[in-house]
């Protein structure tokens, strides 16, 4: 049904449509972007009307900046842990409320709770467990491990971060791993119990199979929201004890609006980009490769 | 057998009402202490309350600006919701419905431009957007929320589209109906399921989203929920009674909905996630 016939029409129809989001998509991604990468090149620091043009100096101070790769490492530990637990978690969650157990919706609800929150209010939630409550039981009960505040120090205070997110996302995505596990023909279960399949054969050679598409989302997910995750940090630990827990996102941020520093901050940024594009694109690919029909 | 079942659910449901319970325990305490004193919270914040205290909560929500805050957060969220599902709807049906080159080019322009993070292009955002005296306003929030939200909104919408035969609209054509009247009364009523799935989506976002309006908006008569109780947390966090009370507040009205229409945003989570 083509009812344009030139070029003037075509245009018409096409910005009576999609002019808005044309227009708002270009001028709030794409040239900020490309902008982005120009800024990368340049001294500027926030407030001064001119900037010159300084070639890869940011991205060499970048790389020589050992602040911003104790950030980067410590991101990509807290992504390692987080996105592993959360994973298990939620999967385990969703076999046991797929196994027809009682008040099943009222779990799924319950679990899922914590994701209709923001992650700034979460975070101070949580600063209240760790400093107030915990420090209390663990006085009263003389328990040593929670006697002090996990976020007064460096290593607890980081695992402080690993324990909310968890709890954050792992009811998200046990809603993906349900639906997984409900997709899974009832029929073809049967029929390998009949030609004699135990209970291993079927998980190994059936459901996990089968379970890969939801590995897929979630493991994407739980990366890039890994990669990104600032509200939490933000709220939960502020980066302390003395920085020690200041994640990548909280590190561009600080680098350019605190220190004013915005090439080297959008330089960061930038790299940060590179790198979760990569991480997950890879990971789609090999996951995609190991799916199978159902 | 029958017996060993019945044990092995007993255990199972005993594990999950520990997990459950972790899972609320936060909550839950923020809850119990929100009605007491500073001493009281000090001495003991595992205990129940005798009685229920309301002047933390006064506190808070005058101090917070609360009603301020909550119209703000309200405003923002239903008008950046309600233009990404219009306009993006629109703008997936002229690229399901006109296979134009340039169309095809934009759809896959955007699906790819969803792998950009916030991070990455909020530095240029803040300079571009402060140059030309458009930070400091809701407005302009709600017109960035419309450029971050309608790449994922219009890639669902196209699925959707695809999907509708296009008969319908040709007898429409042939009735007499432009091409906007077709699209909003043949088309815009079928595309129900995936509105409901992309506002529930977004309504969990923008409503609880920190960094964009952090960076937006300034002064604090545009402050939106979560700025609030972040400023008041942080200039309060001594009085440890009235911040209690400030997070009970912000996280009520979202437990309300939920508990409404609680089917419907799990299967909204779950269809948005599919994709």
């Amino acid at each position: 049904m083509d009812l344009e016939k030139n070029f003037l029409s075509k245009l018409k129809t096409y910005l009576i449509f999609a002019g808005p989001v044309t227009i708002a998509f270009f001028t709030v991604i794409i040239l900020p972007f490309i902008y982005g990468i120009y800024l990368t090149f340049t001294d500027w620091n926030g407030i001064s009307a001119t900037h010159t043009f300084i070639g890869f100096n940011n991205y060499l101070q970048m790389f020589k900046d050992k602040v911003f790769w104790t950030s980067f490492l410590l991101t990509l530990k807290y992504v390692f842990f987080s996105v592993i637990f959360i994973n298990a978690i939620a999967c385990f969650l969703a076999y046991l409320l797929t196994s027809g157990i009682k008040g099943q919706n009222f779990f799924r609800a319950g679990f899922f709770t914590p994701n209709l929150v923001g992650g700034i209010l979460l975070g101070f939630i949580w600063q209240v467990v760790f400093s107030n409550i915990l420090v209390y039981i663990g006085q009263r009960f003389n328990l040593p491990i929670f006697s002090a505040s996990w976020l007064s120090d460096p290593n607890k205070a980081f695992w402080a971060l690993v324990i909310v997110t968890v709890w954050q996302y792992s009811g998200y995505m046990m809603v993906i791993y349900i639906s997984g596990f409900m997709n899974i023909p009832k029929d073809l279960l049967e029929a390998a119990s009949i030609d004699g399949a135990n209970s291993y054969y079927r998980l190994k050679n059936i459901i996990l199979p089968l379970m890969v598409p939801s590995f897929t989302i979630s493991v994407f997910l739980t990366l890039q929201r890994g990669f990104m995750v600032y509200d939490i940090n933000l709220s939960l630990t502020n980066g302390g004890p003395y920085k020690s827990t200041e994640l990548i996102s909280m590190h561009v941020y600080n680098t350019a609006f605190l220190s004013q520093q915005y090439g080297i901050g959008q330089a960061e940024a930038f790299f940060l980009f590179a790198v979760v594009a990569t991480v997950t694109l890879l990971q789609v690919y090999f996951s995609k490769k190991m799916e199978v029909e159902s | 057998m029958k017996r060993k079942e019945y044990i092995l659910n007993g255990i199972k449901l005993i594990f999950l009402s520990i997990v459950f319970v972790l899972y609320i325990f936060p909550f839950f305490i923020v809850l119990i202490n929100s009605f007491k004193e500073r001493k009281d919270i000090l001495t003991n914040p595992i205990m129940i309350p005798d009685k229920l205290n309301l002047s933390n909560y006064i506190d808070a929500y005058t101090k917070m600006d609360y009603l301020h805050a909550f119209a703000n957060s309200l405003i923002i969220t239903v008008f950046s919701v309600v233009l990404i599902t219009l306009f993006s709807s629109m703008t997936a049906y002229i690229f399901v419905r006109r296979k134009w080159k340039f169309n095809q080019f934009m759809f896959f322009f955007m699906v790819a431009s969803m792998i950009i993070p916030f991070q990455g292009i909020m530095i240029p955002l803040v300079k571009i957007y402060g140059s030309i005296g458009m930070m400091n306003n809701k407005w302009s929030l709600i017109y960035m929320y419309v450029g971050f939200g309608a790449s994922l909104a219009v890639f669902m919408y196209h699925g959707f589209i695809k999907s509708i035969p296009v008969e319908l609209e040709e007898a429409a054509t042939i009735d007499g109906c432009s091409q906007l009247q077709t699209f909003f009364k043949i088309v815009f009523p079928l595309l129900k399921p995936t509105t409901v799935t992309i506002a529930i989506l977004d309504i969990l976002w923008i409503w609880n989203d920190f960094l964009l309006p952090y960076l937006v908006l300034i002064s604090p008569d545009q402050r939106t929920l979560p700025l609030s109780v972040f400023y008041f947390y942080g200039t309060y966090t001594i009085e440890y009674g009235p911040a209690m009370a400030a997070l009970m507040i912000a996280t009520i009205p979202v437990i309300i909905v939920y508990l409404i229409m609680q089917k419907q945003i799990i299967k909204g989570v779950l269809q948005g996630s599919i994709k």
